[in-house]
Order: structure tokens, then C-alpha cells, then sequence
């Protein structure tokens, strides 16, 4: 009874609607502190990276002695651009999953704990319809976390380090515009590495009433998972961990692209999107609310 | 929905709650509808895209030989996966370090020095990529984890780069690296060229119907040893129809299992690559390491040690010249048997076990990978991989061929 004579009467209600909550949950979910901090510890990991990097390389040494530390790092000294790369190649595996988990557990869990669910619900939106917004606020923001790593990492190469032409990991010259063009493909195409995740902190959201215990319960994922990526033995298995092609983005920095493992990751996380996204529709339009 | 669910009368809450519990149930259909049409792609659509193979004109193993003799492919580029699964005991950073260290005798070699990287070859699955304009200009990249090592020859220069450590090898084409005889078999051809010169009576050559590669249409050449005894299964080499131009290699172990050595394009182009795939400077910054006459001398030395070890490991039709190369470093070399079942036997003169030569701490980690035989000729250890196996008398003389251990027991029996 209920639902669908509700969504029923509401429908009529003009589309833009949609746009309206869009807007208060982004205005909601960037104002918070924790947004914010989130952030701001992801703005400052590029500003330590490229710092570290300047006393290193002080005395002319080249950074990342033999090739070891994160991917791009020995080139940071010599084009200001590549501290994008090392910085989103530093952030990728840990800090930017991290975040997003926090951001989308607490999505719907967050407000069941708070008490405010029941109130977004009296709201003529639909329950599919709020979950849509849940998760392009989570999405959006895993755009935003993405550059604002990229663009604290450009200012600080800039500020830092000389920029110019730079040499592509395949040892051809590209300009500096060019350079630049990649720099905002890769970022985006991190972020969308990012939209598995952001859809499993979904649904995992939808299970718990307790933002505290969905937050933890995704970055738990994301650890275990990062661990059994590095596990030999579950080498069969490892292509269907959503972190496992993240590191392709790097692909876009070779001449010509090697596109394989990149479209290999947009496809499975397209697939981690349509699979718990789904999920976390299924369950949370049959939840009974009760917070 | 609280709400609702509470003030109804019981029996209708009931009927409720179970036609609601079955509708909840039944949105669940909709994630595992989309999982289960994913696995559906993900396991159908290589087999639909796998259209059978192809139908070609016969043609005979003597033709497809003259096709791919004849065959001059000036300009392609394409990307190249290589499998070498060559049964060495997986040492790790153990086998690395030992690498690197036999590859670089001299401290302080250039991590961009073409010998020491193409030497990753040797295990595992690697990613290349192959450009190729004329005699003069050639790329090879070795695709790694979000870096690339890449040796570019263009004119009379040959330039290595290694972008993980940004460090720049140069040296001059003449005599360099990257030049056809020093450099370890990579690409499909290199492979099919070795295995083709071993082509003589102790083998058989026939065309075994066709297999699509790389999206293009190939016969299948297969090669294989008469003899018995001889570790190598067959070789099998797919031969571009229009190009003659072999698109991949395989050889398997006669004793059965994954391939030795798998190199196969999975894209290729016969187009002109873009001449800005040729141009190279060394980036800002990074370290450039020229080819010096001393360290030439003992680069020398180092693809010679290559040559033997990666004739006598990788391409088994070079075994019969390896010995000569090896002859002229050790004296006493001889060679037993012919074709495919040559054995090289030596003598070191010394003690059986190479403690000594390996390092003492190694001594008996090297014993313990050795299985003990006995026979006519006394004892001794036999060291075996997939494809080669070695003999080490505890007189000191050694046995090694791509054969059967009962071949190098049979061989030492003969030899005393």
C-alpha cells in the first residue's frame, strides 16, 4: 500500500525537484567538518610530498634513489606537473577510498542515526529517488576529493618546481598543454576508479542504522581488499577487487595510451556501481525505517 | 516506513508483512540479475569473439618456411605479451638481486642499461610493445607498473630509458646493444627466426591448420624434435597469411603443461608508427649513462654470458652455437649428440659442486635445489628446469642439454 500510493500522488511534482535535494544534500554534506578535513588532509598530501621531495633533491640528488616510492616520483624535480601524478598515485590506494568510504557509509546511516531519515522521507521525493541523490552527492564528491588533490598538487609543483614540456613515461616529448589535458583525464579517470567504492559504502550504509559502524565497515573493505590484492595465491580471483586496475590511470601518461587496463577498471567499476548500487536500491526501498 | 506499519489490525498486517516480505525479496533479483549478466559477458563474449579460425588456402611447410624467409615487414608496431615460464625455482628478490648482480659487474651501471632490464624477461608475464620503421628506426618498451623502460634506436643512436628512475642510457648503434645479436629474443620474430635456423633432419616441420592472431588471420607452423629425449614438446609459430610475418610463438615442454615460452602479439599494425615515437632526448634532469669503451668491453662480456644463457635457456636451436661461444671460454667443451639432443659436456677441473664458484653462502642452497643421481659414471647432482637440465658429476664434469635427465645419465655413462 503505502509506497507507491505515496510516489504515486508525487509524481506530478516538477523534475527539477530532484535538483533542489541534490543541492541541500551538497550544501548539507560540504559543510560538514568531516568534509572538510577530509579535504583539507587530502590537500596537504601533495604539499608534503612535493615539500619532502624539495629537501631531498636540495643538495641535486635525485629523489626515490633506485625507482622505489610512489609512481612518478623521481620526475617531480624536473616538471612541477608530475607532482599531480605521484600525489593522486600516493592518495589512490588509501586516503581518497578512505574518504569516499566515510562520505557514502555515512550517507544513509549517518541520517538513521541522527534521527533525520524518517524527516527526508516525509519529504515527496521517493525513496529511489533520495538513494539516486545519496549517491550522486557521494560521486560528486569523489570528483571534488580527486581535485582537490590534483589542484593542491599543481600549485604546489608550480610553486615549487620548475614546469614545461615534459617526457611521457614512454620517453616521447609532449607539451605542456598537453600535459596539462592528461593531468585533468587522469584525474578524472581517478575519480571514476573511485565510484565502485562510493556504490559498496552505499549499500553498506543502507544495512546499518549506525553511521559510526557503516564508515568502518567500508574502509574495512577497502583495507582487506587492498591486502588480498597483494596475496599471490588469489592471483585467480584478484581482476574482480575494485582496487586491482586503479594504478592504470599511469597508462595515460604512455604514447601512444594503452588503453587495456584502463578500460578494465571504468568497466569494473561501472560494475561495482550497477551491482551494489542495486543492491543498496533493493534494500533500501523494502527497509522498514524506524530511526 | 514506520508509519504505516504500525497502528492495522493484525491479520491484515500479517498478510501484509508476508507480500511485502516476498516484494523485498523479489527487488534483490535485480543486483544479482546485473552480477549475473556481467559473468555472463565476461564469459561469453571471448568465446562469441573467438570466431573459429579462419579459412585459408593450404599451403605446405615448405612454403609457409619461403613466406616467412621472404617476408619483409619494414614498418608495424603493436603490442606483444610474453610468457616465460622456464621452471626456475622462484627465488624472488632472491633471484633479482642475483640477476642484477651477474648483469652489471661493475657497481653503478645505469638501472637504463638494456642488459640488466630485458634480463626481467627471463619470468613471469610481461607487457611490450614493439614500433618498428625501417632498418634505422626500432622502439621496444617494456611496459611496467606506471612506469616503462624503453630502448629507442634511431640512426646511429640507441637510447635506454627507464622512467621509474628517470636514468637515460646512450650508446652508439654500431655495436650496440639493441643490435640483433646481443639482445635476448623478445618479439614473436625473433623467436621464429631462432627456432627456424634449427630446421634440419632431426626435425619435423608441418602446418597445422590455422588460428586467428592478433585479429589477423595466420597459419600455424609447428616444429618438433624426431628424436626422443629432448625436453622440447614442439614449437609453435603463427604465421601472419598476408605478411608472412609469425605473430606468436609458443614452445611447450615435452613434459606437458603451461608453455616455456609464450610470445604472441595482441595488437599489431602494419601502418607507419608516428615518426614522434623515434625522437628521444633525455629529459631535464635525468641521469644519462654514455656507453664507455671499459664499460663496453665488459658489456662484451656480459651479452656473452647472455648469449650462452640465453641460447642454451630460451631458444633451444641456438644450442649448437652456444657451445662454440662457450667453447672459447672454457676449454675442454664438447658436444654430444646432435640436433634437438645435444648435450654440452665440460669439464671444470675441479670440485663437483660449485660452493665455491656460487659463494659460499649460496653453496648449499644450490646443492639443496640439485637431485642426486648415481651411475656407471660415478654420482653426481642433476639441476633441472622445464627445458634444460644440467648434470654436475662430483668429478667435476658437467653435462647440460635440453634433454631428459635419463639422457644425461645415459650421456655420462657413455662418456667414461
Amino acid at each position: 500500500m503505502s509506497r507507491a500510493e505515496a510516489a504515486g500522488t508525487v509524481r506530478p511534482v516538477s523534475p527539477l525537484w530532484t535538483f533542489g535535494l541534490l543541492r541541500s544534500e551538497l550544501t548539507t554534506t560540504f559543510r560538514r567538518w568531516r568534509t572538510l578535513a577530509l579535504l583539507a588532509v587530502l590537500a596537504g598530501v601533495p604539499v608534503l610530498v612535493g615539500i619532502a621531495v624539495k629537501i631531498e633533491t636540495g643538495d641535486g640528488s635525485s629523489p626515490g634513489g633506485g625507482g622505489g616510492g610512489p609512481a612518478f616520483i623521481s620526475q617531480i624535480t624536473n616538471n612541477g606537473l608530475f607532482l599531480v601524478f605521484t600525489a593522486l598515485a600516493a592518495t589512490l590506494p588509501f586516503f581518497l577510498p578512505m574518504a569516499i568510504g566515510v562520505v557514502a557509509g555515512d550517507s544513509i546511516a549517518g541520517e538513521a542515526n541522527a534521527g533525520t531519515l524518517r524527516y527526508l522521507l516525509v519529504a515527496p521525493a521517493g525513496r529511489s529517488r533520495l538513494l539516486l541523490t545519496k549517491y550522486a552527492t557521494v560521486v560528486i564528491f569523489c570528483l571534488a576529493a580527486t581535485l582537490v588533490v590534483a589542484v593542491s598538487a599543481l600549485t604546489v609543483g608550480a610553486l615549487l618546481f620548475p614546469l614545461g614540456d615534459l617526457t611521457t613515461i614512454s620517453g616521447t616529448q609532449i607539451s605542456f598543454a598537453e600535459g596539462l589535458g592528461r593531468a585533468l583525464l587522469i584525474a578524472l579517470v581517478v575519480a571514476a576508479s573511485l565510484i565502485g567504492v562510493a556504490a559498496l559504502g552505499l549499500f553498506v550504509s543502507t544495512l546499518t542504522g549506525s553511521g559510526i559502524a557503516a564508515m568502518a565497515t567500508t574502509v574495512g573493505l577497502l583495507i582487506t581488499v587492498q591486502i588480498l590484492d597483494q596475496i599471490p595465491q588469489l592471483h585467480a580471483l584478484q581482476p574482480y577487487f575494485f582496487s586491482h586496475y586503479w594504478l592504470s590511470f599511469a597508462d595515460l601518461m604512455r604514447e601512444p595510451v594503452y588503453w587495456d587496463d584502463l578500460a578494465k577498471n571504468l568497466g569494473l567499476q561501472a560494475l561495482y556501481a550497477g551491482v551494489f548500487g542495486s543492491a543498496a536500491w533493493a534494500r533500501f526501498t523494502a527497509k522498514d525505517i524506524t530511526a | 516506513m514506520a508509519p504505516y506499519a504500525s497502528d492495522d489490525n493484525t491479520t491484515a498486517g500479517e498478510v501484509d508483512e508476508q507480500r511485502s516480505g516476498r516484494r523485498k525479496a523479489a527487488r534483490y533479483v535485480v543486483p544479482v540479475t546485473v552480477m549475473g549478466v556481467a559473468a555472463a559477458t565476461i564469459g561469453l563474449v571471448p568465446a562469441l569473439a573467438d570466431s573459429g579460425d579462419p579459412d585459408l588456402p593450404k599451403i605446405t611447410a615448405q612454403q609457409l618456411i619461403e613466406k616467412i624467409a621472404k617476408s619483409d615487414v619494414q614498418q608495424l608496431s603493436g603490442t606483444v605479451k610474453i610468457t616465460t615460464d622456464l621452471g626456475l625455482p622462484d627465488l624472488g628478490g632472491l633471484e633479482s638481486s642475483l640477476m642484477s648482480g651477474a648483469a652489471s659487474p661493475d657497481k653503478g651501471g645505469s638501472s637504463a642499461d638494456p642488459t640488466s632490464k630485458l634480463t626481467e624477461l627471463a619470468s613471469g608475464t610481461h607487457t611490450l610493445r614493439v614500433a618498428a620503421d625501417g632498418p634505422d628506426k626500432q622502439k621496444l618498451s617494456l611496459l611496467e607498473n606506471a612506469a616503462e623502460y624503453s630502448i629507442v634506436h634511431n640512426g646511429k643512436d640507441v637510447w635506454g630509458y627507464d622512467s621509474k628512475s628517470n636514468e637515460v642510457y646512450h650508446g652508439t648503434a654500431s655495436d650496440s646493444p639493441t643490435h640483433d645479436e646481443q639482445q635476448p629474443p623478445a618479439t614473436p620474430k625473433d623467436f621464429a627466426e631462432e627456432a627456424l635456423k634449427a630446421v634440419d633432419d632431426t626435425t619435423s616441420v608441418t602446418v597445422d591448420g590455422t588460428a586467428r592472431v592478433a585479429d589477423r588471420d595466420a597459419y600455424r607452423l609447428v616444429i618438433k624434435p624426431k628424436q626422443s629425449g629432448s625436453t622440447v614438446g614442439a614449437v609453435t609459430v603463427a604465421v601472419d597469411a598476408k605478411t608472412g610475418m609469425p605473430l606468436k610463438f609458443t614452445l611447450t615442454p615435452a613434459s606437458g603443461g603451461a608453455a616455456v615460452v609464450d610470445a604472441g602479439f595482441t595488437q599489431v599494425s602494419f601502418a607507419e608508427p608516428a615518426a614522434s615515437t623515434f625522437d628521444f632526448t633525455p629529459p631535464k634532469g635525468a641521469k644519462v649513462t654514455e656507453e664507455k669503451a671499459a664499460e663496453k668491453k665488459a658489456f662484451d662480456k656480459k651479452a656473452f654470458d647472455k648469449k650462452a644463457f640465453g641460447k642454451a635457456e630460451k631458444s633451444p636451436e641456438r644450442a649448437p652455437k652456444s657451445e662454440e661461444d662457450l667453447g672459447k671460454g672454457l676449454d675442454g667443451m664438447k658436444t654430444i649428440g646432435e640436433g634437438w639432443n645435444a648435450i654440452a659436456t665440460f669439464d671444470t677441473g675441479g670440485e663437483g659442486m660449485p660452493s665455491g664458484e656460487a659463494g659460499g653462502d649460496l653453496g648449499g642452497f644450490v646443492n639443496s635445489l640439485g637431485d642426486k643421481v648415481t651411475g656407471k659414471f660415478g654420482s653426481g647432482t642433476v639441476f633441472s628446469t622445464r627445458l634444460v637440465n644440467a648434470l654436475m658429476t662430483d668429478d667435476g664434469k658437467v653435462y647440460v642439454g635440453m634433454v631428459t635427465k635419463d639422457a644425461l645419465v645415459k650421456a655420462a655413462n657413455a662418456g667414461n
